[in-house]
């Protein structure tokens, strides 16, 4: 307190200074060598990989297409979509394939209550994904790229990923990217629909996120060019 | 003696409760299952090895964990965010309130977290009038029931569809269902709402990571994502031995919590936020704290040897394992963590004199250690804090006969002769009827099948073989 003499100890300094205490530490002494963890890539060929990705996430209950080209992409969200209304973020690969055209698909959003206005409403969100984790079936999404909520808010998922991002699983992950918070305030793996087995371990699948994921691999060179 | 006689009887209660019996069995057998076959060697060779360095990780950074909270802090605040030390669970609640005030948030979600589980911090929020609302669907069942969390991992699997439905059509404005998938939709229709109004997002944190200034945070339902994504702020509130060095430690991390909590590979979501919405993002939150909480962490940090229970991830696994909380359930356990770790932690966090039962409540089977993705000794603990809790009754002058008997045994077996004598009466009188229902040890074989002695000692026959050769 001002004036009348007393330090006040911050919680700050009172939990550092005991945590010290506690490890026989001093304020500025160095760390230890820190241990390696353990990391190494498996050797996966690239269509064995996105075939191990396509059984993983299948296994949870999402679906997997496969595109020769960008042009199919445009063809199997339409099949998909079946003229419902959708959300479409920014990214440049949907953009390429067409997708914002389509009927009923929404792109574009000025401001954030807008987006989350459409989001909260959609059935839809078609995003496109970073990475993919072929050993566990997940797609890596991350805020630099792609808004959050419409992986989130709509009840069906649709992400397209070209093939070319295609990883092995997470220690290929962390090797191509060991500081993801450099590049996003965000970076979020999918693996599969969002499910609950809280009420008598029953599943229940799009408990507060989409209730159905479709991930499209497309083949196609330039569009690794992200 | 240590336990308080309705302690004992809320015990019997569950153990003759023949619906949470069913529940707790199945559930724990089902996800003990589903552990075993995703960390069998065919599935994942490699498990044992990352055991080991999960170990190796949490023991490191703890040792020098005030470099890393330093660390850790330096790298919230360059990505935007901020830094809350608290002491107890009275000044997270103060730093919540006085933000809230400030901002008019009048409601707040919540994801999931044991942290403020332990701190009761619901309460806490809603005794000055800032509505907290669990947004986990077994949390949420929890919260409008006003219930405590039966599991770790599972909050609600003491809970039938019938008493789901029960607590929603008391709670709710939605028809009556006893189907879960549609209980689910009911709750999502209902949380909606909530996340799109609230002012603040409270989650929890997995890991704290120190070189990105992060919290990594798991959950297969989206509500983590959508209570740190859609409101204004978000705060994280971890304990500090939630740190990890660095990122690509989830490497081994991620790969041990989701297969030893439920089985999966990864759960669902797997979030890792860093600061607040950057320029050029599209959405997420405006402003990012972290709230790092000591509330007795610290006083267990100084003990070198029971250190390690701080390595825990919170994965659940030991519940499923452990053949003691598999018959009392959650609620028989003082604290926000039951089953072993729960015995370990609480007792460490609380002081050894509040609940003195908690270490004595294992067999020492070991399935617990066995099962721990970051190897804690959890029995080996017990044993020292069972040693402790008997050196605090021994400084207060309790159990005066149990320690004057044992003191006896120890000066008999130091007498041969004296000693057989002694078995040989001892023998006879075991062996008459009733004799082990009665005397002091009732107690004790009341819940045990004593073993008769044999009718002749070892020594007897031992001499009466030398004898015959």
């Amino acid at each position: 307190m001002a004036g009348t003499g007393e330090i006040e100890v911050t919680p700050r300094e009172e939990i550092l200074d005991r945590v010290r205490k506690a490890l026989g530490r001093k304020a500025g002494q160095g760390r230890d060598r820190v241990p390696e963890p353990r990391i190494r890539i498996p050797e996966i060929p690239p269509e064995r990989r996105v075939a191990l990705f396509a059984e993983r996430l299948e296994a949870l209950g999402g679906k997997v297409y496969r595109a020769a080209a960008l042009a199919q992409v445009r063809d199997i969200t339409a099949g998909i979509l079946e003229g419902s209304a959708a959300v479409c973020s920014m990214d440049p690969l949907l953009e390429k394939a067409g997708i914002p055209g389509l009927p009923g698909v929404v792109s574009g959003f000025g401001d954030e209550p807008s987006l989350r206005a459409a989001c909260a409403a959609a059935p839809f969100g078609i995003t496109g994904a970073d990475y993919g984790l072929a050993e566990t079936g997940s797609i890596v999404t991350r805020s630099v790229s792609e808004a959050r909520l419409i992986s989130l808010l709509p009840p069906a998922h649709i992400a397209v990923l070209p093939v070319s991002r295609m990883l092995t699983g997470l220690d290929e992950f962390y090797s191509e990217l060991p500081m993801p918070a450099d590049a996003a305030s965000s970076t979020v793996f999918i693996t599969g629909p969002s499910r609950s087995a809280d009420i008598e371990m029953i599943l229940v699948r799009g408990v507060h996120g989409p209730r159905v994921i479709h991930v499209i691999v497309v083949d196609e060179e330039h569009a690794t060019n992200r | 003696m240590l336990m308080k006689p309705e302690q004992e009887k809320q015990i019997r209660q569950t153990v003759a409760d023949p619906k949470i019996q069913l529940a707790l069995y199945s559930a724990t057998a089902r996800l003990k299952e589903k552990r075993e076959e995703v960390v069998a060697p065919e599935a994942l060779p490699e498990y044992q090895e990352l055991r080991t360095q999960a170990n190796r990780i949490k023991k490191h950074t703890l040792e020098n964990l005030d470099v890393y909270l330093e660390e850790f802090e330096a790298n919230v605040e360059a990505h935007g965010g901020k830094v809350v030390y608290a002491r107890n669970g009275q000044e997270v609640t103060d730093f919540i309130l006085g933000l809230a005030r400030e901002r008019g948030v009048k409601m707040l979600v919540k994801s999931k977290s044991m942290t403020t589980e332990e701190i009761h911090l619901n309460e806490r929020l809603e005794h000055h009038h800032l509505e907290a609302v669990e947004t986990d669907l077994g949390e949420y069942i929890i919260q409008l029931a006003h219930d405590r969390p039966y599991h770790i991992v599972a909050p609600a699997v003491h809970m039938t569809r019938q008493d789901v439905a029960d607590v929603f059509e008391k709670n709710l404005t939605d028809p009556r269902t006893e189907e879960p998938g549609k209980q689910a939709m009911i709750a999502r229709r209902n949380l909606r709402e909530k996340f799109l109004e609230a002012g603040i997002g409270i989650s929890g944190a997995n890991f704290l990571v120190a070189d990105s200034g992060a919290v990594c945070i798991v959950e297969n339902e989206g509500n983590a994502r959508l209570t740190t994504t859609a409101p204004p702020i978000h705060i994280a509130v971890a304990g500090i031995e939630k740190m990890i060095p660095r990122a690509r430690d989830l490497a081994v991390f991620l790969k041990l919590l989701a297969r030893s909590g439920t089985g999966q590979l990864l759960t669902v979501y797997t979030s890792f936020l860093s600061g607040p919405r950057r320029g050029g993002e599209a959405d997420g939150p405006a402003e990012f704290y972290v709230v790092l909480m000591d509330n007795g962490r610290t006083r267990l940090l100084a003990d070198a040897e029971k250190r390690q229970s701080l390595y825990c991830i919170r994965c659940g696994a030991c519940l499923n394992a452990c053949p003691v909380y598999r018959k009392i359930g959650g609620h028989n356990y003082p604290g926000a963590y039951s089953g072993p770790i729960g015995a370990i932690i609480t007792p460490q966090y609380q002081g050894i004199a509040k609940d003195p039962w908690l270490p004595f409540a294992s067999s020492l089977c070991g399935a617990c250690a066995e099962v721990c993705p970051v190897k804690i000794d959890i029995p080996k603990i017990l044993l020292d804090l069972r040693k402790e809790v008997m050196e605090d009754r021994a400084a207060r002058g309790d159990g005066f006969l149990e320690r004057k008997a044992f003191q006896m045994y120890g000066w008999l077996t130091r007498r041969p002769k004296l000693y057989a004598l002694a078995g040989r009466i001892g023998a006879r009188m075991a062996r008459a009827p009733g004799a082990a229902s009665m005397g002091p040890a009732a107690k004790w074989a009341s819940v045990r099948e004593v073993p008769l002695p044999a009718r002749k000692s070892f020594r007897d026959q031992w001499r009466e073989r030398e004898k015959s050769k």
